[in-house]
């Protein structure tokens, strides 16, 4: 013990001779573990937000487009003609066991106005279910219920943003506002969820009763047409089935030929979502092999500057030999010289990643992420490149011949 | 068995590349508890060969050498530097001190190295420094002394252990004559006074006059050793203390 601590004190002192060339030799680590950090930081925080997407989507979600339509040669696309009805979707729940909610969607645009302010954004009619299928909540005020779609009753639930924007301060529970030119009651405020995926402000909506917006927002040639169906299935691992179940179902329920095209469209965006998770693991990993590479490199300059310290001191280890040291004590001497100089560069790595990090993501708005994990890593990465290339010129310097390193000049 | 060095039939052979150097051929030798011995020789006749045998950093090709009855043959680097840790004394030439470490800590080195307690280190340390006569100077550092207080620093070095012998190296070759007078009568003072055995080469016959048995070597043997039945007395400042 006595002596490990002598060891300690006289590689302190050796590092503290040289501050300059100990401050250079430590910079490559610092940079290093530096980088390691900020690279995770970046990519950790990029799997997060998909991770927070997909939980904001809701689970396991399935969506039935109405088809595209055919106009004088030119193709719209999806959803431009409803050609899905309700009963596509009460068929979808009843006959397909593993689906567990279905919410029938018919929305458009619309000019919404409260007193004297006014707003336009998304109205959908949809039931009930489609708060349960996406996970969403209410932060104030009751939901509708099968009475209101029933009786298509004029109330309404409100995102925050329009919220925000029509009410300012007001509580908007209670009050009536108008959609086009209809009088509606808000019941209830949705609570924030968020951009999508796409960037998209999902705040920045309205819900109706599927029927009321039918009925008195945006009437139809064809009444029960609707334009999406949602349709939550019951596992993740059933969601390959259910899709091909609906596919099929929806195609013998419009009496759609073998060779004819779907008149709609059937997506799995958990699936989508999944593979951009995948993506971001692997920018992660990329990003961190990049980063470790860079530490490797510290760990190179670690190596050279020993190798020379360990030349320089050629005498200096032949008197320690001559008066007793023992090959260990050589060694650890230096070993312990190569580890405080990566320890120390680790800790202020450290210190610098977190600083990095802070400033890419201030500059550029990327998520990041440090998480406990990352820091403990890099120190303990910075711990064995100081161990590993420390070792050799170490290694080296036990084995010096006593006589000729005193002989050294 | 008495004799705290035995040497029987020495002999070291270098070779370097094809060529083989007899450095040591059959050389004989006992030292008894004690001595203060001057080993005198043209460079190249074997005599700091035969130091770094005595001590413990080289290995002899042939021959024995026992110290206090210990053999250094089929001995592990680690089990030698123990030896050299508790039993020898090392004064070199160069003085071989480390540089920005100050005396207390040159001197507290080989205390280290055996493990010793902080504190009793430092006073082990003071104690010998005080025994060559630097009390209050254990904190300058080599570069702050001069050429003979250095020397002494090293002196208190090769002591602190309180080895069996002391091996000095040309110990007075980087100085002056009266400094040189200086070291030698404190080497005098430990041989009369602790009752320390010192083995020392030189090449000056001034400066083997003041110990009590002479050896020469010539081309790897020994030609000459005879006492020296009345050794000058060294007159430093050392006695003044």
């Amino acid at each position: 013990m006595t002596r490990l601590l002598a060891s300690l004190r006289i590689a302190l002192r050796a590092l503290m001779v040289n501050k300059m060339r100990s401050a250079l030799t430590m910079l490559g680590i610092i940079i290093g573990v530096g980088a390691v950090i900020a690279m995770v930081a970046v990519g950790s925080g990029a799997k997060r937000r998909i991770a927070e997407q997909i939980a904001s989507m809701g689970s396991n979600l399935i969506i039935v487009l109405s088809g595209s339509s055919t106009s004088g040669g030119l193709r719209f696309g999806s959803g431009t003609v409803p050609t899905l009805t309700v009963d596509d979707g009460k068929a979808i729940l009843n006959e397909i066991p593993s689906v567990r909610y279905v919410a029938p969607v018919l929305g458009g645009g619309a000019q919404v106005v409260f007193g004297n302010q006014n707003w336009s954004t998304i109205v959908n009619g949809t039931t009930p279910e489609f708060l349960e299928i996406r996970d969403w909540f209410l932060s104030s005020g009751r939901s509708f219920t099968q009475q209101d779609i029933d009786g298509a009753t004029k109330v309404c639930l409100l995102g925050k943003t329009v919220v925000d924007n029509l009410f300012g301060g007001i509580d908007p529970i209670g009050q009536i506002i108008r959609i086009k030119v209809v009088p509606f009651t808000v019941i209830g405020v949705l609570a924030p969820k968020g951009q999508s995926t796409q960037g998209q402000d999902q705040d920045d909506t309205i819900m109706v009763p599927l029927t009321t917006a039918q009925k008195k927002l945006f009437g139809m040639q064809f009444p029960g047409m609707v334009r999406v169906i949602m349709v939550q299935a019951t596992a993740p691992e059933v969601m390959k089935d259910a899709e091909s179940q609906i596919n099929d179902l929806l195609r013998q329920r419009h009496r759609i030929q073998p060779k004819q095209d779907n008149d709609f469209s059937v997506r799995n965006l958990t699936e989508i979502m999944s593979t951009q998770e995948q993506a971001a693991n692997v920018m992660t990993l990329f990003l961190g092999v990049i980063a470790s590479i860079s530490l490797i490199v510290g760990g190179i300059g670690i190596m050279n500057i020993m190798l020379v310290s360990v030349t320089e001191r050629t005498r200096e280890i032949g008197i320690r030999m001559a008066v007793g040291a023992k090959r260990w004590d050589i060694l650890f001497q230096f070993l312990i010289e190569g580890l405080i100089l990566s320890i120390l560069g680790g800790i202020l790595g450290i210190g610098i990643g977190m600083i990095g990090t802070f400033i890419v993501s201030s500059f550029t708005q990327w998520p990041t992420l440090i998480s406990p994990f990352a820091i403990l890593l890099a120190f303990f990465s910075s711990g064995v490149v100081g161990v590993s290339f420390g070792f050799y010129p170490a290694w080296k310097a036990s084995l010096l011949n006593p006589i000729e390193a005193l002989r050294y000049e | 068995m008495d004799s705290l060095i035995q040497v029987r039939d020495l002999v070291k052979v270098y070779s370097l590349g094809e060529v083989e150097v007899q450095a040591l051929r059959s050389v004989s030798l006992s030292v008894e508890r004690g001595e203060f011995v001057a080993i005198m020789g043209a460079s190249g006749s074997g005599k700091s060969t035969f130091m770094n045998i005595l001590g413990f950093l080289d290995q002899p090709t042939s021959g024995r050498y026992l110290l206090e009855g210990i053999n250094g043959e089929n001995l592990s680097r680690d089990e030698l530097a123990e030896i050299r840790n508790r039993k020898i004394g090392f004064v070199f030439q160069g003085f071989n001190l480390l540089s920005r470490t100050s005396a207390l800590e040159n001197v507290e080195l080989p205390l280290t190295y055996a493990g010793t307690q902080s504190s009793k280190r430092k006073e082990m340390a003071q104690k010998a420094l005080s025994e060559v006569g630097l009390k209050g100077r254990e904190h300058h550092h080599p570069s702050q002394l001069s050429g003979g207080e250095q020397q002494r620093v090293a002196i208190a070095r090769a002591l602190v252990n309180q080895p069996s012998i002391l091996l000095a190296d040309e110990p007075t070759g980087n100085l002056d004559s009266k400094t040189s007078e200086e070291i030698m009568s404190i080497f005098q003072r430990l041989n009369r006074e602790l009752g320390i055995t010192i083995i020392m080469i030189t090449h000056e016959p001034d400066i083997a006059r003041f110990a009590k048995r002479n050896i020469l070597f010539r081309d790897g043997k020994i030609v000459d050793d005879h006492k020296n039945s009345a050794p000058t007395i060294a007159g430093g400042r050392s006695e003044l203390k």
